[in-house]
């Protein structure tokens, strides 16, 4: 069983929703990266997505648009984001995803990519441009390295696709909630949707993402799922405390703890 | 060979595969949301291309509204000028708004309006394709959003000003390079976040499948009127060469497209080598690698770790680091041969095509025209070349002025 099947499965029998979030690797600086996972780790987050930057984010809103763009402005590589994997893996059990665009994964060689990710700990990946009909190139290097592949749904793909995409993904499904990009606002009836998907998903965990920015937007959203997954609102955080000269590092990660704290669980106070 | 020149001879070479492969090229990388949508526009294109009725559309709109065909001039002062073969050009300078690029947006209008969308998107480099869509729009009573790089916006300022007029909304790309590879992006961010009622007009041989195959077929009229027109002209159906400028590919693959098969005709590209090869530059196939770009795979310029790299070229056109599967494809099948050309050789070939035929050509051509001397000489006198005159110089005329 994958370290994300076991995670999922241990929440669901404890009742609650998992909540996965989203940190662009080398943001906001090199440096800040994994002290902000490691925060995050402390404050209950139930899965890592680690960014790997690209110059052309087709499916991304500013937020992290911008947080790819000041990433790659420090010259961060796919390497690193395999360091801070493997980091991150030497101090917590906590699944780890790299998220990423294929031209980058590509240039690396699907092969070799695995082969390293696995290595670092890495237990699965997302690429958001790679539908299923144009996964091949990655699949067969993914299950021989032990990699789960995520991939995505959105509103207006249909059930027969949906099935067919459940066949076909491990770790979870990605239910993308709006038709948009990452951090645009919900709207529409995600509700429906969703009930749709949770019929539909049943060889693997169904998550939700993109434009979840409050515990109530999560809670909600994740009604029909097993989970939530917050990426822009985070980096937009990050971004504005990063940005402000005035505060000491120690603030800024008591204030990413604090923030994902009330994400998952609606208050700051650690969970009982 | 068929002497019906609606027909292409596409008997041998047929790709792409149902899939939408081009050899290795090809394919759809994007994002889920676009997967149904561009299934949707597979079996709409699909019933469009077989329908009677959408041919007789289209073709009427090319003969009545484009002005096609367009002629097939002999450039005779060129000819004896450069000493060597035959000189040929294609008129798409003609063609209603100036380019080749009006074939394909009336192509794209009509399959649009009968999927019932109501709000059209584009991008463009140059502003060739912004504007042919821009009146497409205004001729269909249509909504229109042009994205366009915000560095483009200043050097094709006579562009942006038309699409205006004609009641398109010009909306700035101020990401990356500012030019059209961003100005992609971010028409495909919008489309994401628009799939249902809103159709993605590209403006060229690129992106996900069905468009390269799509946008090919719209533009191969060029070639097929060429066909009919040498005949009349030389008594032969095929010349000894074809000669087009590359940048997305479109106007290229128009004019190459029926002759595919007729392995004797020598199809060259001319693409941007800019500053020069070790400079900055465009010249996508002669410096680039296999890569996924704008929901293809294709040849790129990217730099070791995969990140797009930035392109360069005088003519913004031609000023894009990707370029449509299909050429990639030929190129891997020794079928065509591409060429760098610089900027400086293309402000040349502007001159020398003006002065010597009193036609001023978009920048994008010149690079072609810079081809001509060589394989004239190359081929000899009783050679035929045709050069396909994608698009006139009116737009480019401040950056001209400034290079001169
Ligand atoms: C006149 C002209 N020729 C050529 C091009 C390049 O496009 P393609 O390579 O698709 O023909 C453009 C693009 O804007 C153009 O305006």
């Amino acid at each position: 069983m994958s370290r994300l099947d076991k995670t999922f499965a241990d929440l669901r029998d404890r009742g609650e929703k998992a909540m996965g979030l989203f940190l662009t690797n080398g943001f906001p600086n090199p440096d800040a990266t994994l002290p902000i996972l490691r925060a995050i780790d402390e404050a209950g987050v139930d899965f890592v997505e680690l960014g790997m930057p690209f110059s052309d984010p087709l499916a991304e809103g500013l937020p992290i648009q911008r947080s790819s763009e000041r990433a790659l402005s420090h010259g961060v590589t796919m390497d690193d984001a395999f360091e801070t994997a493997a980091a991150f893996r030497e101090e917590s059990d906590t699944p780890l995803l790299l998220m990423g665009y294929v031209n980058p994964v590509l240039k690396y060689g699907a092969e070799r990519f695995c082969e390293r990710a696995s290595e670092a700990g890495v237990d699965g990946v997302i690429l958001p441009d790679v539908p299923p009909e144009e996964a091949r190139f990655i699949t067969d290097a993914a299950q021989r390295h032990d990699l789960d592949i995520v991939f995505l749904i959105a509103p207006n793909t249909s059930d027969e696709r949906i099935q067919r995409i459940d066949k076909l993904a491990s770790g979870f499904v990605y239910a993308v909630s709006v038709t948009g990009l990452t951090g645009s606002s919900l709207s529409g009836d995600v509700d429906a949707y969703l009930h749709r998907a949770r019929n539909l998903v049943t060889d693997n965990a169904l998550l939700v993402g993109f434009g979840i920015k409050t515990h109530e937007d999560a809670m909600e959203l994740s009604q029909h799922t097993d989970g939530f997954i917050v990426g822009s609102a985070l980096i937009n955080h990050c971004a504005d405390l990063w940005d402000a000269p005035s505060l000491s590092d120690e603030e800024r990660l008591a204030s990413v703890r604090s923030f994902a704290r009330k994400l998952k669980y609606g208050t700051e106070a650690e969970p009982a | 060979m068929t002497n019906n020149p609606n027909i292409a001879s596409t008997e041998r070479y047929d790709a792409p595969d149902a899939t939408g492969h081009f050899g290795t090229y090809g394919g759809a990388f994007v994002p889920e949301i676009l997967y149904p949508v561009l299934e949707e526009l597979k079996s709409a294109y699909a019933e469009a291309r077989v329908d009677p009725e959408f041919d007789k559309q289209y073709r009427d709109l090319l003969r009545e509204y484009v002005g096609r065909p367009t002629p097939l001039s002999f450039c005779d002062r060129l000819t004896t000028e450069l000493g060597g073969a035959k000189i040929y050009a294609k008129r798409e300078d003609l063609c209603h708004t100036g380019a080749h690029k009006i074939n394909n947006t009336i192509g794209q209008i009509l399959l649009a309006q009968r999927m019932g969308k109501t709000r059209i998107i584009a991008e463009t480099g140059a502003g060739q394709h912004g504007v042919a869509t821009a009146t497409v729009c205004a001729k269909f009573g249509l909504d229109c959003i042009v994205y366009m790089g915000s560095e483009d916006i200043e050097r094709q300022r006579l562009n942006v000003e038309r699409m205006e007029l004609l009641g398109a909304e010009v909306r700035p790309a101020t990401s990356g390079s500012q030019t059209l590879k961003d100005a992609t992006n971010e028409a495909i961010r919008d489309w994401v976040s628009n799939p249902i009622d809103t159709f993605y007009i590209i403006g060229s041989v690129v992106g996900p499948h069905p468009y390269p195959m799509m946008v090919r077929d719209f533009h191969r009229v060029i070639g097929n009127e060429t066909r009919a027109q040498l005949l009349e002209k030389e008594g032969r159906e095929t010349p000894d060469a074809i000669v087009a400028c590359v940048g997305g590919g479109s106007n290229a693959i128009g004019i190459w497209y029926p002759f595919i098969n007729d392995k004797d005709v020598q199809l060259h590209g001319a693409e941007a080598a800019g500053e020069g090869l070790n400079g900055r530059h465009a010249a996508t196939l002669a410096k680039g690698t296999p890569g996924v770009l704008h929901g293809a795979m294709s040849v790129m310029l990217q730099d070791h770790s995969g990140q797009v790299e930035i392109a360069h070229s005088v003519s913004a056109g031609l000023d894009y680091p990707g370029i449509g599967p299909e050429h990639a494809h030929l190129r891997d099948l020794d079928r065509a041969q591409y060429h760098p050309v610089t900027d400086e050789e293309a402000l040349h070939g502007v001159e020398l095509l003006s002065q010597t035929e009193g036609i001023i050509p978009a920048l994008e051509t010149a690079h072609a025209v810079h081809l001509l001397p060589t394989l004239a000489d190359q081929l000899g006198e009783d050679a035929v070349i045709v050069f396909n005159c994608s698009g006139r110089g009116d737009k480019d005329m401040e950056t001209i002025a400034k290079h001169r």
